[in-house]
């Protein structure tokens, strides 16, 4: 739990680059699979562990894409500073 | 719950993951979270899900993050002073979600700062002694295989178009690729071209 919220955290705090902005929310997908996981142990239902095996295949899978789409507009681009996404527009 | 005072570099690999001012030493911190999260999983008994997710997560995501970050010339960046210049908005939205942890986990079940718990606590007789214990694998499978199966399928889709979608994205048509072309091979006809190179070196025949 509080993974995630050090991930927030870390989205929110660091502005350097895409990738790195990017690394703190693979970390949070996996602090909620703890969370689903844990809670189902707790709990004693299986639902949080049938579902908890399923988050990790759309995690691995968004980041994949998450970092084609990085490589690609940082090949357009020339740099990947994040200030100048305003340039998007239009 | 000795032992799961180990798995507390979790939460400060967490922190670091930010901090670091090498590019590389911010990717193998989330290796580091990844870990000690499977071994938090071992301390609850999901011996599947410890194995399942470090494989998911360092071996596909960890691997894929330290690909980009090697092809990329990120620099070792020195420490910004504009921080604090984001730090107003991004303040006020991290203490909105520490609030909000408060209400959800201030709970009977999941008490957050350590009050005087009654000594009478829940007794629950464990009974997979007793009868034929299923291991984790098994419990998943009786689920996802049965019942959910759907939820199953459809995560191969997911998988299947991300992995078109990064195929996609970033094949490179500038790059001169030798590639046939299939029409064309299939309208060769070889009595007209093959027949002609044979005949030709000895002149007229």
């Amino acid at each position: 739990m509080i993974i995630s919220i050090l991930g927030i955290r870390g989205i929110l705090l660091n502005r350097r680059n895409i990738l790195i902005m990017s690394m703190p929310i693979e970390s949070m997908l996996l602090a909620v699979n703890l969370n689903f996981l844990v809670f189902s142990v707790s709990l004693d239902d299986m639902m949080g562990q049938s579902f908890a095996s399923l988050v990790p295949t759309v995690a691995a899978a968004e980041s994949a894409i998450g970092l084609a789409i990085f490589v690609i507009t940082s090949r357009v681009r020339g740099t990947i500073v994040v200030e100048s996404i305003n340039s998007i527009q239009g | 719950m000795i032992l799961s005072v180990l798995s507390s570099p979790a939460l400060v690999s967490g922190l670091m993951v930010v901090r670091a001012k090498n590019p590389v030493h911010s990717v193998l911190f989330p290796i580091l979270v990844f870990c000690d999260t499977s071994g938090l999983l071992i301390l609850l008994g999901l011996d599947f899900s410890a194995m399942i997710s470090p494989v998911v997560h360092i071996g596909a995501i960890a691997v894929s993050f330290l690909f980009v970050v090697m092809m990329f010339n990120i620099q070792i960046a020195e420490i910004h002073e504009e921080v604090l210049r984001y730090l107003p908005v991004s303040g006020i939205i991290g203490l909105i979600f520490w609030w909000e942890m408060f209400f959800i986990l201030d709970n009977e079940t999941i008490p957050l700062l350590p009050t005087h718990r009654n000594t009478t606590s829940l007794r629950y007789t464990v009974y997979a002694g007793k009868v034929r214990s299923w291991t984790n694998l098994e419990t998943l499978g009786n689920l996802l295989y049965t019942y959910y199966s759907v939820w199953f399928l459809v995560s191969s889709l997911i998988l299947l178009v991300a992995m078109i979608g990064a195929i996609v994205l970033t094949m490179h048509r500038t790059t001169k690729v030798k590639r046939q072309d299939v029409f064309r091979r299939n309208a060769l006809d070889s009595r007209r071209n093959i027949m002609n190179r044979t005949i030709s070196p000895f002149g007229h025949s």
